[in-house]
């Protein structure tokens, strides 16, 4: 600014103190193109805080969740006869709805209700839980073991705000008269809504629970794809942009293929997944879902982004470095090697960890090789496991709640967008700093 | 040169363990999105009750489930196929192509298809007969097929409100777009006379009456939702005239948004559908590999477990979901144990 206004009042030539009409002229156009500008900015500010907004309001309800705490006593008999029946948690379910029924009229919180409506504010994990634990300790049996069960999405969105007694009206899972005890269970403590850890680290749940699910599995789905796309995309992509950038002469060929690299960084993701299915599923008999197949196909997206990344780290290391290198007598080899690939290291983990995080928010492909569904349900139980079981991804999670009936499940699917926004965020902030610490300039 | 060796040393044990992976243990289902709630369900309890795995259900649709079905048998094909409509001769053929021979079909019960509208608009009665003069293409008028004049209910049938029509309906790719095409608009056809009346102005012609009747207007009218009900309900969110058709589960989830209307003066619920007083309802199925049976632990007893009393009875908990209970289900079930393939009685 200074400079400028130094040179305008330098080659004013009628006065130095009166604008001339160019130079008014001038100037407008250029506060006016400052406006634009200026404009735009706002514009995408504004689209940006409406969307982070909406996010974490949406979706910062689905990591707190309603549980309810009711001492069960675990009858040795009753559990003998749960056990020995077909629907184990049908009969586990009854207890607890007696335990819940006893412990309301201890409250002296009137209700004409009997236990099995009173039980459908319970969530249908309920049973599954205390039989998990009956199963785990059964030195137990005989105790009275306090549980925090999960309430029903039906209380649970009462709680935040989302259902109410007139929403309720045609609801044939809750009724009003449900929400009356909710509201002086809460005021003794009974009912509280806490931080709910399941929400990160569960599995998914059917249609039937939404309160019940969780990324958990779906998270390591997605990690151990990852680990197939790094393995796979970080060798074969600096192989060869190490070859077409250091070895390869200038040919046709070469021409073509750099040409069909752009290209491909370009498809869209789908035709990936429909690659993939062909090829990996259907010819190479690899098993549907497995995150092995969606990493494959992931791999064949990101490769292009690697290599064009690592050839432009690899071009900005100057040539005097090689030429130096080669003058001393080091091999072609060598001089890669030994110099220029150590420099060119920040720019192409950089391009790795952008391609990375970029396949990690990939849906379209993921829809098509079958990770979309109840998928989600069984952690890994080893690397292998891990690689070549069903399993979803964070994306595919995110989708298929969002499609699901409940409104419960609607909300989880923005919390499922917080936990997978986290994870990008902090693949750019990794890349960022690597770019700082090591980039040098020349 | 060592990230090299590590490279391959992965792939080489991913390359064996995808041949170990043939011991598969979790039985693998796909198909329907509409079974998928039900099928889900079950697959949950199913981990919780006994020590099998979770069963895993992908969604996708009865065509696309149905195709995986026919692929093959072997430990890389799904072992269930789930579907909303029976499944076809064509993909019968294309399954003993391939070497699936023995199917087993289950019915689990029924699911109904309803009509609803936003919770704050006006209510509606509905016969079949107001869906198809509402929604069809052209309509034959004193001897001529002209294009469907109506655009408001109020046209359509004098005792609705005044509101313009606006449908959203399953597009082509779903099944409940069959069930919708064969029992409302056909129907309404053949209960309005307009059917006779067709086939007065093409000689006869049935099979091209039946075209002219289920051929639904295409000037905006109606809408055809390819994606799930949730597009649906946004639909009717953002316009507040629309009525969309849904499954009885998905409306029961949201009756705080939507208002469904009554067929033929019955309000559907899985009582009057099960009565069969209800008219718009579908069986549901799920198709078995028989030849997985015995080969993939827990499959014979996921199946069983699906169809036990406790599950698919009117008091289980796939019925308190919206699944129509089927009244035949012991039949059902002694079939499931008895693995009676189709087409061996």
């Amino acid at each position: 600014m200074t400079d400028a206004s130094a040179n305008n009042s330098a080659s004013g030539k009628s006065s130095l103190l009166v604008q001339d009409a160019r130079t008014r002229k001038r100037n407008a156009v250029e506060a006016r193109f400052k406006w634009y500008g200026i404009t735009a900015i706002a514009i995408g500010c504004v689209f940006l805080i409406l969307l982070v907004t909406a996010i974490t309001f949406n979706g910062s309800r689905a990591f707190r969740q309603t549980f309810v705490t009711v001492p069960v006593t675990l009858d040795a008999a009753a559990i003998e006869a749960a056990e020995a029946s077909m629907m184990k948690t049908s009969q586990y379910r009854k207890m607890i709805e007696a335990a819940l029924l006893t412990e309301v009229a201890e409250a002296n919180i009137e209700t004409d209700m009997d236990a099995g409506k009173l039980g459908d504010m319970l969530s249908s994990s309920a049973p599954a839980q205390m039989r998990e634990f009956v199963l785990a300790n059964p030195n137990r049996i005989g105790d009275t073991v306090s549980f925090d069960f999960l309430t029903s999405s039906r209380v649970d969105g009462y709680l935040k705000g989302r259902v109410t007694r007139d929403s309720l009206a045609n609801d044939k899972n809750l009724d009003a008269a449900h929400l009356d005890l909710v509201d002086q269970m809460r005021d003794i403590g009974m009912v509280v809504k806490r931080f709910n850890i399941d929400f990160i680290i569960g599995s998914d749940a059917s249609e039937e629970r939404p309160e019940q699910a969780g990324m958990g599995v779906s998270i390591l789905g997605s990690l151990f794809m990852m680990f197939v796309v790094l393995l796979l995309s970080l060798p074969i992509g600096v192989a060869a942009s190490i070859y077409l950038e250091e070895f390869a002469p200038k040919s046709r060929w070469t021409d073509l293929i750099e040409v069909n690299i752009s290209n491909l960084a370009a498809v869209p993701s789908i035709v990936f997944g429909i690659l993939g299915v062909a090829v990996f599923i259907q010819i190479g008999h690899l098993p549907k879902s497995a995150p092995l197949v969606g990493g494959l196909v992931l791999t064949l997206m990101t490769l292009p982004t690697i290599i064009i990344s690592t050839r432009a780290a690899l071009k900005a290391v100057p040539p005097s470095i090689r030429e130096a290198a080669l003058g001393v007598g080091a091999s072609k080899m060598q001089s890669v090697f030994h110099h220029v690939l150590p420099l060119a290291m920040p720019g192409i983990l950089t391009g790795t960890i952008i391609g990375l995080a970029q396949a990690l928010g990939e849906t379209a492909p993921l829809l098509l090789i079958g990770m979309v569904g109840f998928i989600a349900t069984n952690y890994p139980t080893g690397p292998i496991d891990g690689f070549l079981s069903p399993n979803s991804a964070m994306p595919a999670q995110i989708y298929e709640w969002a499609k699901r009936a409940d409104p419960a499940y609607y909300e989880r699917a923005w919390g499922g967008i917080i936990i997978l926004l986290v994870f990008l965020l902090a693949m750019n902030v990794i890349a960022v700093i690597l770019r700082r610490r090591f980039e040098r300039r020349w | 040169m060592s990230f090299m060796k590590l490279t391959a040393s992965t792939l080489a044990i991913a390359a064996v363990s995808a041949t170990a992976a043939v011991a598969r243990d979790n039985v693998q289902i796909a198909g329907s999105s509409t079974v998928l709630p039900y099928a889900s369900i079950v697959a949950e309890a199913f981990g919780e009750n006994t020590d099998f795995p979770t069963p895993v259900v992908e969604s996708g649709g009865s065509s696309a489930g149905l195709k995986a079905f026919c692929e093959g048998v072997g430990e890389n094909t799904i072992d269930i196929a789930n579907a909303s409509r029976a499944i076809k001769s064509s993909e019968i053929e294309t399954c003993a192509a391939n070497g699936v021979t023995d199917i087993i079909q289950v019915r689990i019960g029924y699911d109904g298809i309803v009509f609803a509208s936003d919770i704050n608009g006006n209510s509606f009665e509905f016969t079949p007969s107001d869906w198809y003069l509402a929604l069809a293409a052209e309509l034959p008028v004193d001897g001529a097929m002209v294009a469907n004049p109506n655009t408001n209910w109020a046209e359509v049938n004098e005792k609705f409100a005044d509101q313009p029509i606006q449908a959203f309906i399953p597009g082509t790719k779903h099944g409940t777009r069959e069930v919708f095409d064969e029992k409302v608009i056909l129907q309404g056809c053949e209960d309005t006379g307009a059917m006779a009346a067709i086939l007065e102005i093409n000689g006869g012609d049935e099979d091209a009456a039946e075209e002219a009747c289920m051929t639904i207007r295409g000037d905006g009218l109606s809408v055809d939702i390819d994606g799930d009900y949730t597009e649906t309900l946004a639909r009717i969110a953002a316009d507040t005239n629309g009525i969309g058709v849904f499954g009885l589960a998905f409306y029961e989830n949201n009756t705080d948004k939507l208002q469904v209307a009554t067929m033929n003066g019955v309000v559907p619920s899985t009582a009057s559908i099960a009565a069969a007083e209800y008219p718009v309802s579908r069986p549901l199925y799920f198709y078995i590999k028989a030849a997985h049976i015995g080969a993939i632990p827990g499959l014979k007893e996921y199946a069983q477990f699906f169809v036990s009393d406790e599950l698919a009875g009117p008091d289980g908990p796939l019925a308190a979901y919206g699944l129509v209970s089927d009244p035949e289900l012991a039949a059902t079930q002694a079939m499931v144990a008895n693995e009676v393939t189709m087409g061996s009685n």
